[in-house]
């Protein structure tokens, strides 16, 4: 089981996850985000690649209105 | 072409409109299609877990093919934070690197963190990033953040959402003659020819979103803020006659008027 910290609130997983598998768990797939781990960015190239891990945190946002 | 060059792009409107504070993403459509604007701002923000993917959003209403999306950092209060949410953002939009920094100094009355802004400027553009950077006022701080390589300056009328429009045109002047990137008036601007003198001060553009999100019919007053732009810019190029008390100058001839 793994702990993620997600745009500040804590999640469990039963198992490790690449950050593809994270966005579909999210319901997040087919939506334009972008995501930071452990402050850098994974840039979408990687999604598949990097497998996260317990105790990483995460920042994934969008575009919206704004000034 | 009167074009806006930013960053060696040309855009036919001098008109910047932000995206916040509208009714719904239908209202934002129609008033940024009214304003005539090509370049649109949007802040970067948290997705909310468990939403519903399928919900429209803002990249519907706003196709990103069609308009040029300006990234702001709007709530972020250290150069730390710009830096990471600018980060975030050329990610999100495929690498495009067009920005707007903005660092501010205090939740009231938002006005900007220059020093924070400074630091912030330096390591963007060390990373490549396009910055166009809201600042205040000041002359010399403005002339700093252009040396330091910030394609756009974009000093504030007044407060943001404030509406009260231009209130230092002599400092904007200023600005704007030493400048040799454009200067954008961004912030503060509540009424069409609030528009219209930046534009005649000699402004490359303006950029707003209260003025026309907050008016009671802003799609009207996003038509309204297209033609000012226009008006001001085209009154500037075409050289304004002078102020002066005395001119002994009516517009009509003084000689044969009727009388005894």
């Amino acid at each position: 089981m793994i702990e993620l910290t997600i745009n500040g609130a804590a999640k469990q997983f039963p198992q490790p996850l690449s950050v593809t598998q994270l966005i579909s768990e999210l319901e997040l797939a087919g939506k334009r985000v972008a995501i930071e781990r452990n402050g850098e960015i994974v840039p979408r190239s990687q999604f598949d690649a990097v497998a996260l891990a317990s105790g990483d945190r995460l920042e994934i946002v969008v575009a919206v209105g704004g000034g | 072409m009167d074009n806006l060059n930013i960053a060696g792009r040309d855009y036919a409107s001098r008109l910047l409109v932000g995206t916040g504070k509208y009714k719904d993403f239908n209202e934002t459509r129609l008033a940024v299609e009214a304003s005539g604007a090509e370049i649109v701002t949007v802040a970067i923000r948290r997705t909310n877990l468990g939403q519903d993917a399928s919900q429209p959003s803002l990249l519907d209403a706003l196709p990103p093919s069609k308009y040029t999306y300006l990234p702001n950092t709007a709530g972020c209060y250290t150069a730390d934070e710009a830096v990471r949410t600018l980060r975030l953002a050329r990610e999100l939009l495929d690498g495009h690197d067009l920005v707007k920094l903005e660092v501010l100094g205090d939740p009231k009355s938002l006005y900007p963190n220059v020093v924070e802004t400074i630091k912030a400027a330096e390591i963007l553009i060390k990373e490549g990033f396009k910055v166009m950077v809201y600042t205040s006022d000041d002359p010399i701080i403005a002339k700093q953040l252009e040396q330091m390589g910030c394609v756009a300056v974009m000093p504030l009328a007044s407060l943001i959402g404030s509406g009260m429009g231009i209130l230092n045109p002599w400092n904007l002047q200023i600005i704007i003659n030493e400048a040799r990137v454009p200067v954008i008036v961004d912030a503060g601007v509540g009424t069409a020819s609030d528009a219209a003198i930046a534009m005649e001060l000699g402004c490359a553009g303006v950029l707003m979103n209260t003025a026309i999100a907050g008016a009671q019919n802003p799609v009207l007053m996003a038509s309204a803020m297209n033609k000012a732009v226009q008006a001001g810019r085209e009154a500037f190029l075409a050289g304004r006659m002078p102020k002066k008390i005395y001119t002994a100058s009516p517009s009509s001839p003084t000689s044969g008027v009727i009388g005894s």
